[in-house]
């Protein structure tokens, strides 16, 4: 049986932020003609070619300058992290590596994937969110941490 | 610079509706994988209205060749579901589930200035430089 948890349950800041969230990509993609993956976006820039570094970089100081300038108008949501330093630290590479040879991450494969009906994506997001699942799983219920 | 400027806005908006959707807190994630406790689906619904948003724009862009900058529609044309796809998204998952922190997250979590999250990303770009410098090898020396 599943237990939801009501007391937390917050769709509709959930589908009105996911539909910002959609809204970025779709002006991603019309403006620039570009897929807005984040791991894409950030990996690239590590075997950057000309003409690909101003676009990247721009994206990525609008997502991190984001909390500020929401902070100029209202209270930052609580961002609450658990993890402990060495989870992070294997957490982050797991994500990097991951997202680099699979070629996408919540974005690129869940988000924009998904919006294109591209079965690849489809596979991808499976594969994340499965493994997201038993992560979970093991550490929460198997290991009790 | 018009690509600059049209990527700073779609990167804040990006930030904005991870902010309000509670993506950008990593116990609401957790609360939302872990399915087998109590569970938290209210991140169904970030994916449910992104992808439903989407849809309307990858409509748009199959009709064009050029994107409303001028720009060439880059979108990708692999089509194979190999091991590398699965076995990557595997370990991505894996990691997103021992933090919370997915890609986006994680750098707004490095602008809100939580430490933790600076931890994080620091990592996460450590292992996309692993995965570069393991593709080099791969591929032999490139002089």
């Amino acid at each position: 049986m599943i237990d939801i948890a009501w007391s937390s349950f917050t769709p509709w800041s959930a589908l009105i932020g996911g539909v910002l969230v959609g809204l970025a990509a779709a002006s991603f993609l019309l403006l620039n003609g570009r897929i807005a993956g984040i791991s894409g976006i950030l990996g690239g820039l590590l075997s950057p070619s000309s003409g690909d570094i101003s676009w990247r970089i721009a994206f990525l100081a609008g997502i991190i300058g984001a909390p500020a300038i929401w902070m100029l108008a209202a209270e930052l949501p609580p961002i609450e992290i658990e993890a402990g330093y060495p989870a992070l630290i294997i957490a982050g590479l797991l994500v990097g590596i991951g997202t680099r040879y699979g070629s996408g991450c919540t974005s690129g494969h869940g988000v924009c994937g998904l919006s294109r009906l591209s079965p690849r994506s489809f596979v991808a997001t499976l594969s994340f969110m499965f493994a997201g699942f038993v992560t979970v799983y093991i550490i929460r219920h198997v290991l009790g941490v | 610079m018009k690509s600059a400027l049209a990527s700073l806005f779609a990167g804040l908006l990006f930030g904005f509706g991870l902010i309000v959707s509670g993506m950008a807190n990593p116990e609401k994630v957790l609360g939302f994988l872990d399915i087998t406790g109590l569970w938290d689906p209210s991140l169904a619904f970030v994916m449910g209205g992104a992808v439903l948003v989407g849809l309307f724009a990858f409509a748009i862009a199959r009709k064009r060749a050029l994107s409303f900058l001028g720009f060439n529609m880059k979108v990708p044309t692999h089509t194979h579901i190999d091991k590398r796809l699965i076995i990557g998204g595997l370990m991505f998952g894996a990691g997103w589930g021992i933090a919370g922190f997915c890609p986006g997250p994680g750098l707004v979590g490095l602008g809100a200035g939580e430490i933790k999250a600076v931890v994080f990303v620091a990592s996460m770009v450590v292992g996309m430089g692993i995965f570069e410098m393991a593709e080099r090898m791969r591929s032999g020396p490139s002089f």
